[in-house]
């Protein structure tokens, strides 16, 4: 199946109640699937139609906190509309669940793979998983509900599919029985909800004299991820019999000189750009990152005190100094006494080929480099028309 | 003594901080009287939004929740959707909305809400202008008035456009149930909110709330001036059921506008001949609900 027909599956075992979605390339079939699945009785759900991802957005923040395990699905601009309220879902707490097909963001217009979309809602406080195959996305939906609802976490969580590469590229999926499913994900019971036996008044002002605290809370709740994304994976192999890992997959990083960081599709043809490399005699490796949010910080911290070079790869221009995951890795290896070298590269934006040789060229470049920076890998010279 | 045949209870408690003389403190209260407890609110940025509380208080005694502000109609979309796969009955969702969250910045979600036929209230208060932020034209704020964006002196003198109409976008929605309502009158506002709550669908409550620092009047006078513009035909009161019109004050004696607009400093500048503009407007409105009653009383337009 496609990563959009598993992004479906997911939330059909997840048993989502209430879904409110607004269609755009390159996610409409997701949305497409799930309205069959209700048409066909086979999901009971309520699907809100809205007209716009805004609505979509808002409709299942409302949702959740009437008690509704809630999806929606979006990419791009359709991501960008809903950004004011991706605060709120936060803000709030309500774990709604989102697939994201990350595609880029206009102008020009361009529909195909680029991460800028979710980079540009990095500050939102949503969970952020990118996944690298189509199996690993329905399998995060499913932990997405688990992780996202737990009750000292009850934050919203977004599971990415890069356009095209996984949108609309069927691979084998195994799916996973339903009675597992409902035994690994027990139904939804928030602590609060909208419930006229139990009034309570949610959103209320907080004034200077506390707003920071709810800030604090929102910040102490992701750092609890942590933690229990890695037990929930562990909870998932005993269920299912496969594991992600946690926050950060390491590949063939034992005594590596150079270590690629990268998310999402590229880290499948990184795996093989490191085993050729290893072939070759140069000691490289690859770290994964399954997570954004929360930045895998740690992991970073103990990478950066085994290798002397590490090769960033953003697929995405967030208009900062390096990209957005060169940033976050700057910041944290600077934290341990002696950083290594960090080069970051721009690559594979809009959908331009991430082939194995920009891969392998970055990777050695990192080594021949005196120090830290920032590089456009793959960009053509510019010319005046 | 006349004993009015309101509900005892109140959902409105004290401790709000309400301006005194405020027409939307009063459009909430009526409006909970005719909907009892088992309501749930979604509020969006208003007046309202702050007169809810400030955390850990609150001062409605029926659940509600605070969203972002062009979003009422789908969060009221979503409660309903949630309460309904999950077996919750015999409950009203409404939204409660200000005219800037309505006529202007929640006009697309309002008329995705209706367009599906998603079962909930939409109330909108209307104070004709964004009150809470201290008196900016809305597309509700009607023609002449002052606001602080629709200046008066040098080349400005008022607003400039008539009010939206905003029955008028609902009903193109041919809605089961829409009615204008007036804190002036609230055993026709109770009525309306209890139909509104029996009809399964789409309803809508235009609700008149005078705000006395925002029209800047004396705050004693909210209601003599809600009365007077429903007198004044300014603010009719009428309700479409099904497609069929009804009128439900036609003023014996009807009175000038300028009755009505004396009252409040914001029309303070007009002109004889601004004054005689607005009251043509006024009269041509009328004209078209008495035809639109005449129309409909042989055959509904939809329903």
């Amino acid at each position: 199946m496609t990563g959009n027909v598993a992004q479906a599956w997911g939330a059909k075992l997840a048993r989502a109640q209430v879904i409110a979605a607004y269609p755009i390339t390159p996610q409409t079939t997701i949305v497409e699937r799930l309205s069959d699945f209700i048409a066909k009785g086979e999901l009971q759900a309520k699907y809100l139609t809205v007209e716009s991802e805004h609505s979509a957005m808002q409709a299942c923040i409302s949702a959740s906190l009437a008690g509704a395990r809630t999806y929606t699905a979006t990419s791009s601009q359709g991501l960008l509309l809903m950004h004011e309220l991706l605060h709120w879902a936060s803000g709030q707490r309500t774990p709604v669940v989102m697939g994201v097909v990350n595609r880029a963001v206009g102008p020009p217009w361009n529909i195909w793979v680029d991460h800028t979309d979710t980079m540009a809602q990095r500050d939102t406080n949503w969970i952020q998983a990118y996944c690298e195959n189509n199996q690993e996305v329905l399998d995060m939906v499913i932990q997405a509900y688990k992780i996202g609802e737990d009750a000292e976490i009850s934050l919203p969580v977004m599971i990415m599919e890069d356009a095209f590469y996984l949108s609309h590229t069927a691979e084998p999926v195994e799916i996973p029985h339903p009675t597992l499913v409902d035994a690994f994900l027990p139904t939804f019971h928030p602590r609060h909800v909208l419930d006229v036996d139990e009034p309570l008044g949610f959103n209320v002002l907080a004034g200077p004299d506390l707003y920071e605290e709810f800030r604090f809370q929102l910040a102490h709740a992701m750092e609890a991820t942590a933690t229990r994304i890695p037990e929930v994976d562990e909870e998932f192999e005993r269920s299912f019999g496969r594991s992600w890992g946690g926050l950060m997959e390491r590949y063939r990083c034992e005594d590596a000189d150079v270590v690629l960081i990268a998310v999402g599709t590229a880290t499948s043809t990184a795996r093989v750009v490191v085993d050729g490399l290893r072939d070759s005699g140069v000691k490289a490796g690859l770290a994964k990152l399954r997570f954004f949010r929360p930045f895998p910080r740690e992991d970073i911290k103990h990478l950066a005190g085994e290798v002397d070079s590490i090769t960033v790869l953003d697929r995405s221009y967030t208009g900062t100094y390096g990209g957005a995951i060169y940033t976050e890795v700057v910041a944290s290896v600077k934290e341990i006494p002696h950083s290594p070298k960090v080069r970051g590269f721009y690559a594979g934006l809009g959908g331009r080929d991430l082939s194995p040789e920009v891969i392998k060229d970055c990777m050695m470049e990192t080594l021949k480099a005196e120090e830290s920076g920032v590089v456009w890998a793959d960009v053509r010279e510019f010319q005046e028309v | 003594m006349v004993k009015l045949s309101l509900p005892q209870e109140e959902y409105v408690v004290g401790g709000h901080v309400g301006c005194l003389g405020c027409g939307a403190v009063l459009a909430m209260r009526y409006l909970l009287k005719g909907l009892g407890p088992r309501t749930i609110l979604s509020i969006p940025a208003c007046c309202w939004a702050v007169l809810t509380g400030s955390y850990p208080r609150a001062y409605l005694n029926v659940p509600f929740v605070n969203t972002a502000f062009e979003s009422t109609g789908a969060s009221i979309a979503g409660i309903r959707a949630a309460l309904d796969i999950r077996g919750v009955e015999d409950v009203t969702v409404v939204g409660f909305a200000g005219d800037g969250g309505t006529a202007d910045i929640g006009l697309q979600a309002l008329s995705g809400m209706l367009e599906r036929g998603d079962n909930a209230i939409y109330v909108m208060y209307d104070n004709e202008a964004y009150m809470n932020t201290g008196t900016q034209r809305s597309g509700s704020t009607p023609l002449g008035a002052w606001t602080t964006t629709t200046p008066v002196g040098g080349a400005g003198r008022g607003k400039e456009q008539p009010k939206k109409d905003m029955m008028g976008i609902i009903l193109a929605h041919r809605v089961p149930y829409a009615a204008t309502a007036s804190v002036a009158f609230p055993e026709d506002l109770v009525r309306k909110a209890r139909k509104a709550r029996e009809i399964a669908g789409p309803t809508f409550l235009h609700i008149f709330s005078p705000c006395p620092p925002g029209w800047r009047f004396s705050s004693e006078k909210s209601v003599e001036i809600a009365r007077l513009a429903v007198d004044a035909k300014v603010f009719p009161l009428y309700e479409v059921e099904e497609g069929t019109y009804r009128i439900n004050r036609n003023p014996r004696k009807p009175i000038p506008v300028s009755d009505y607009m004396s009252l409040q400093e914001r029309f303070g500048h007009l002109t004889k001949k601004m004054m005689e503009l607005f009251q043509a407007e006024v009269d041509r409105n009328w004209e078209m609900l008495l035809r639109m009653v005449e129309i409909t009383e042989e055959k509904p337009l939809w329903g």
